[in-house]
């Protein structure tokens, strides 16, 4: 006889446990997968998970995916602490595309030390644009985060492909939809030889240092923290919510402008529709597998950038989908918030049986 | 009263409940007569509630029969209760405010229930006349007041034929004057050979009207009784067990300088179904403690919220602290100032649930334990420590979750918390609902030193009988009103309870000037 | 304009509003119980690929329609019991079952692309399409148009005039009051839930088998999100999502309109169109605080767990 009972204090063993068991059964449901539709799942597993690490160019491929998934998985950790559902990461990255890619074309024959840190910052004030806009409209019209992030992300995708199309085209590029290519100027350094490594992967680690420094050193992240476990209680200790809710936002859109920034002048080296394979939506798995931690984020950020990469693999290598990547990360949710329920309850054996 | 049919209407045998870490009923047998008025007695956690959800079929029991008219019965779930002729008035009300009365009637009756009444609505009628409920089956729930409410749910019952009715505290809602009301629909109850089910921890009430008395401790029946052939003395000492006599009374004291002042604050609500406050006007002063009684829902919520700044609108100089304007201030800025508030709901509100003590203790006391913006964890959990010990919280320690606590000890916690900061003005809501006898005792203590030290307080309680015993003077709250404030001694709970009722609200509208005459006789 | 053009548009803006007419109405019930499901899109897009596969497979339009409406309902099935048995967040576990139905879809339909089906034909409706543009408008569409006039029809007598519908609405507003006299509150809960999954599916199906038809990776582009801010802007009233379904579908079908009015704008700012109508709708209904917490199911998004019922 087994029976569900409740912990009466919750398992610290349980919140790191959770997300491992969540990722094996998440691959033994991977396993299952592949063997029902006649791939080898040994086989196809080692392609999505080991190939992407068995050389240096791998590794350094994955490290720059980890990038922009890092950076807005830091930010959302912060906005999901405070409860601001934030799920426009996508948006706010392609809007800080769109914005440092405006701005690298506007430098693009300067010679200034300074064309690269603006282009930056142009991303980083797009991104955190797109993210004000929403956040505005909550604290002040009580309007759905959840939504309106979510259309913001449609926006800021119709808009970037409106510009590619008009105003920011390459003149010289036969009429596809793509900016001119950015001057070496305006273009983020590679951190090693041969590999395409660059600053924007160094920042994400930047990023998540300072995220884990505000939420437990500081009094203004333990006022996060407050307001998002427990808004009565912050109101009562006398937080301002509103202050809160615009700081997390705020930083979670300058993470996320400054990674699709990054990537434009990072591996792209151009403004084209396709900046982001969905960064931003990965990015709230990552935040969650990483418990909303910033440093757990980036042990679920490099996982998820295997996932990304072993998915380019599988669809070359044994004519997998590309799709299966984020089928995964759905599957892969879904066991964490299941496997969370053990955090608060436990099994327990017994022999008799209850009447 | 007494039994007329050798068969008794319900019997209990041996009823055992297991919670997570606490036995909630240990071998529980009662047995009821048709007609019967019994009263369940206990303190708060002595399985009361428990009990009689087991027997309205909301919880199962690990062990033990319930026979209902002799046969044994397997309740289930409230439906089958119902179908018996069972029928509970809850604690806090099961009714849904966006429905109308007789929609929320409708609910609760089964589909052959519902096909033997014609009209619903006229039915209704009948009956409010029949029992004096005045209760009109077209209104929307949330234009109800409290004791409106639970005549709905009473009505309820009656419309399903009840044989037993259960009521989880229904006094601890009501005006005095609404009680006599509800005492007579339960004799007429009882004379056509309805049970009833009487929880209560008021002694008065339960010697003034049940038959017999089960009490109950620490999930057990731990006596029975005639209460005509007790005194309330006798039975408390059965409830509480060997402890002391708690309220031998305090001494009362005169404040001095005014410390806070309320004029004329008026405010709408914030809440859809909330009460709207009406130039409310109140003085507190160092070293006293104004006790505020009223029935829940007249706007205490509301009154609180303005205090301590929670609610954040401007209401400029209608607040005064220390002769400063502080309306505009916000929680946090009043906190500064030296306002502590210990509000109603100790998890949720006062304290975190899934943050540790420690974290709780910086929730609302960041003074010396942030500097240029970073936390001092460790002073911090050095404090926490202090706390623990100096207010006896039992829990593991600092890093303990908040939710892990008792309501005692977390109201003992969050008491120090607020305490400890010294403040000149505390608000305080409920101090000691829930609470065991220790730990009120102790918290009692706390607020008088504190009122000793100098500190205005002001106390918002449904306990008469605590705001009696602590309060140097009271005032009563109604529909969103304040009456006048008048010394403890110089009052009687005949005047708040008419207070409470709100009688005070015609003259007062009737004299221009806010400040009554009464008041200037404390002053 | 002309009238003609008029009619068309009016015309076009039913048959465009009726996906998400479809996804609304289910999400409706689901959110009065109390049950907020952002898994919209992702049993959408579900709907819409398996309903295309049975139709395509086997050339029978019902079948399809059916599949879709099955595969949305197991969908739900997921969220709801992660989210009403374990306990899980119901943004968090709507979410997921968001990019968990985006992936699956494109990975089921990936052999499907491009393939296309006859779909729906028109059917007239006799006496009814002769009225003069009214009939036009109205009585001259596919079935499943006709279904979901049913359903919005049904679901207002449900919710409105019986027992079912205040029993949601008992679930939605206080379920512990609710299951303290006996209502079966996660009963209830799973019963809506999945009939808002199989509304999505149905929608889904639309997309696929009506609207395009055919099928393509992420067709769905956002109505499954849109149909959650048509529930806020209908406050929650089944007969103002049909107004609203069909207003948001007038926005998707802009260009039309400016076609009319002699204007040429960038398609690509147009598609952002009905995104923005979205926000300013959301920013208009929800200004007004006070009334959105009177009409919103009290209980939404909050979970329920009969064994804290102690």
């Amino acid at each position: 006889m087994i029976l569900i009972q409740a912990r009466t204090e919750p398992s610290n063993t349980m919140k790191f446990v959770s997300p491992l068991l969540a990722v094996t059964l998440t691959l033994i449901f991977g396993g299952i997968l592949f063997t029902a539709i006649g791939k080898s799942p040994v086989q196809a597993l080692q392609v999505l998970l080991i190939a992407p690490l068995s050389d240096a160019y791998n590794i350094g491929e994955m490290f720059v995916k980890m990038g922009p998934l890092l950076l807005c998985a830091v930010g959302l950790s912060l906005c999901y602490r405070a409860n601001m559902w934030n799920i426009g990461a996508e948006g706010q990255l392609l809007a800080g595309a769109l914005g440092g890619s405006a701005a690298a074309l506007y430098f693009i024959e300067s010679e200034s030390i300074f064309a690269l840190p603006l282009t930056l910052i142009a991303g980083m004030l797009s991104g955190m644009i797109c993210a004000a806009i929403p956040t505005y409209l909550k604290l002040r019209f009580n309007s759905n985060l959840i939504l309106t992030t979510i259309m913001f992300n449609y926006i800021a995708l119709y808009l970037l492909i409106w510009s590619v199309h008009g105003p920011l085209r390459d003149p010289q590029g036969y009429g596809f939809p793509e900016s001119a290519l950015f001057a070496d100027n305006t273009l983020l350094p590679t951190l090693f030889e041969d590999s395409r490594i660059h600053l924007g992967v160094l920042f994400a680690l930047i990023a998540s240092v300072i995220g884990w420094f505000i939420l437990t050193k500081t009094h203004l992240g333990f006022q996060v923290r407050v307001f998002g476990a427990d808004e009565s209680a912050a109101k009562y200790a006398g937080f301002k919510g509103n202050k809160l809710g615009w700081l997390v936002m705020l930083f979670a859109g300058a993470l996320a402008g400054l990674a699709g920034v990054s990537e434009t002048t990072g591996p792209i080296g151009q403004l084209v529709p396709n900046v982001s394979p969905g960064y931003g939506y990965s990015a709230i798995i990552v935040a969650y597998l990483g418990r909303l931690h910033p440093i757990g984020a980036i042990i679920a950020a490099v996982f998820m950038a295997v996932l990304y990469m072993g998915g380019d693999l599988a669809q070359i290598e044994m004519g997998i989908p590309v799709a299966v990547v984020s089928m995964f990360q759905g599957v892969l949710l879904f066991f964490l918030l299941a496997c969370d329920f053990f955090i608060n309850n436990r099994l327990t054996f017994t022999n008799q049986a209850t009447n | 009263m007494k039994a007329q049919t050798s068969v008794s209407r319900l019997e209990l045998i041996g009823l055992t409940k297991q919670y997570p870490g606490c036995l909630a009923n240990d071998d529980i047998s009662i047995t009821l007569q048709p007609g019967e008025i019994h009263a369940l007695l206990g303190e708060n956690g002595a399985g009361k509630s428990t009990l009689v959800k087991t027997i309205y079929g909301v919880v199962s029991p690990d062990k033990g029969d319930i026979l209902w008219n002799g046969k044994e019965v397997n309740i289930k779930s409230p439906s089958i209760a119902r179908e018996l002729g069972i029928g509970m008035v809850f604690q806090h009300f099961s009714l849904f405010e966006t429905l109308t009365v007789s929609q929320n009637i409708e609910l609760c009756l089964s589909k052959k229930q519902l096909s033997q009444i014609d009209d619903l609505d006229s039915r209704i009628n009948t009956l409010s006349e029949e029992y004096g409920l005045n209760v009109d089956p077209t209104r929307y729930v949330h234009s109800l007041s409290i004791g409106e409410r639970q005549r709905v749910e009473i009505m309820r019952c009656l419309v399903q034929s009840v044989k037993l009715l259960i009521l989880d505290e229904p006094t601890s809602v009501l005006t005095p004057q609404e009680v006599s009301g509800l005492f007579d629909v339960l004799r007429i109850l009882s004379k056509e050979g309805c049970s009833v089910l009487f929880i209560s921890h008021k002694l008065h009430e339960v010697t003034e009207i049940c038959d017999q008395a089960t009490i109950l401790r620490g999930g057990k029946v731990v006596d029975t009784c005639v209460p005509n052939d007790e005194t309330p003395a006798s039975i408390a000492k059965m409830m509480v067990g060997d402890l002391a006599e708690q309220d031998a009374g305090y001494s009362k004291k005169e404040g001095s300088k005014t410390l806070f002042t309320a004029s004329n604050l008026s405010l709408s609500s914030k809440q859809p179904f909330g009460t709207a406050l009406k130039k409310i006007n109140f003085d507190l002063k160092a070293g006293e403690i104004l006790g505020i009684a009223g029935v829940a829902g007249n706007g205490q919520d509301e009154l609180m919220a303005i205090l301590s700044g929670e609610d954040d609108r401007n209401v400029g100089s209608a607040l005064l602290m220390n002769e400063l304007e502080i309306g505009h201030l916000h929680a946090g800025e009043r906190r500064k100032l030296g306002m502590a508030y210990v509000p109603e709901e100790r998890l949720g509100r006062g304290a975190v649930p899934d943050m540790s003590l420690t974290e709780n203790t910086l929730l609302t006391h960041s003074k010396g334990f942030v500097s240029k913006g970073l936390v001092q964890w460790q002073g911090v959990k050095d404090y926490t420590n202090q706390l623990i010990e100096k207010y006896k919280v039992k829990c593991h320690g600092e890093f303990s979750e908040a939710r892990s606590l008792s309501g005692g000890n977390l109201q003992k916690f969050i008491m120090g918390r607020e305490i400890g900061q010294d403040p000149k003005v505390l608000i305080c809501a409920h101090p000691t609902w829930g609470v065991d006898v220790g730990a009120a005792l102790a918290i009692h203590q706390a607020l008088l030193e504190l009122r000793d030290q100098g500190a205005a307080i002001l106390l918002v309680s449904e306990d008469i009988d605590e705001l009696f015993l602590l309060a140097d003077c009271m005032a009563a709250v109604c529909d969103g009103y304040l009456s006048p404030q008048v010394k403890t001694e110089d009052t009687n709970i005949d005047q708040i309870g008419q207070w409470m009722a709100g009688t005070f609200i015609n003259e007062q509208a009737s004299t221009t000037q806010p400040q009554s005459p009464t008041k200037e006789a404390v002053i | 304009m002309d009238a003609d053009l008029i009619v068309q548009i009016l015309f076009a803006a039913i048959k465009t509003g009726t996906p998400l007419l479809f996804i609304a109405l289910g999400e409706v019930i689901c959110e009065k119980t109390g049950v907020l499901n952002l898994g919209q899109e992702g049993m959408m897009l579900m709907g819409a690929v398996v309903g295309f596969l049975a139709a395509y497979s086997t050339g029978n339009m019902g079948f399809g329609v059916i599949a879709a409406m099955l595969m949305g309902s197991i969908m739900s099935l997921i969220f709801a019991v992660l989210v009403l048995h374990v306990g899980a967040n119901q943004v968090a576990t709507g979410l997921a079952l968001t990019i968990f139905g985006t992936g699956l879809s494109a990975f089921v339909g990936a052999d499907y692309v491009g393939k296309t089906l006859q779909g729906f034909q028109p059917i007239a409706i006799p006496v009814l399409s002769d009225i003069p543009y009214l009939g036009r408008i109205i009585f001259n569409h596919d079935i499943l148009v006709y279904f979901s006039f049913f359903m919005t029809g049904l679901l207002i007598f449900v919710v409105n005039k019986t027992r079912l519908g205040l029993t949601i609405k008992a679930v939605g507003e206080n379920p512990n009051a609710a299951n303290a006299i006996g209502i079966k509150v996660l009963k209830v809960r799973y019963l809506a839930v999945m009939f808002g999954g199989a509304m999505a599916g149905i929608s889904g199906a639309y997309m696929s088998l009506v609207y395009t038809p055919m099928w393509v990776e992420g067709m769905t582009s956002g109505r499954g999100w849109i149909a959650l801010a048509l529930v806020v802007f209908a406050s929650w009233r089944v007969g103002r999502i049909m107004l609203g379904a069909y207003l948001f579908g007038l926005a998707s079908i802009m260009h039309l309109v400016l076609q009319g009015l002699g204007l040429s704008i960038s398609p690509n700012l147009l598609a952002m169109l009905p995104y923005v109508a979205t926000v300013v709708v959301m920013v208009i209904i929800s200004a007004d605080h006070f009334k959105e917490k009177l009409l919103a199911p009290r209980s939404l998004g909050k979970p329920f767990n009969p064994r804290n019922m102690a």
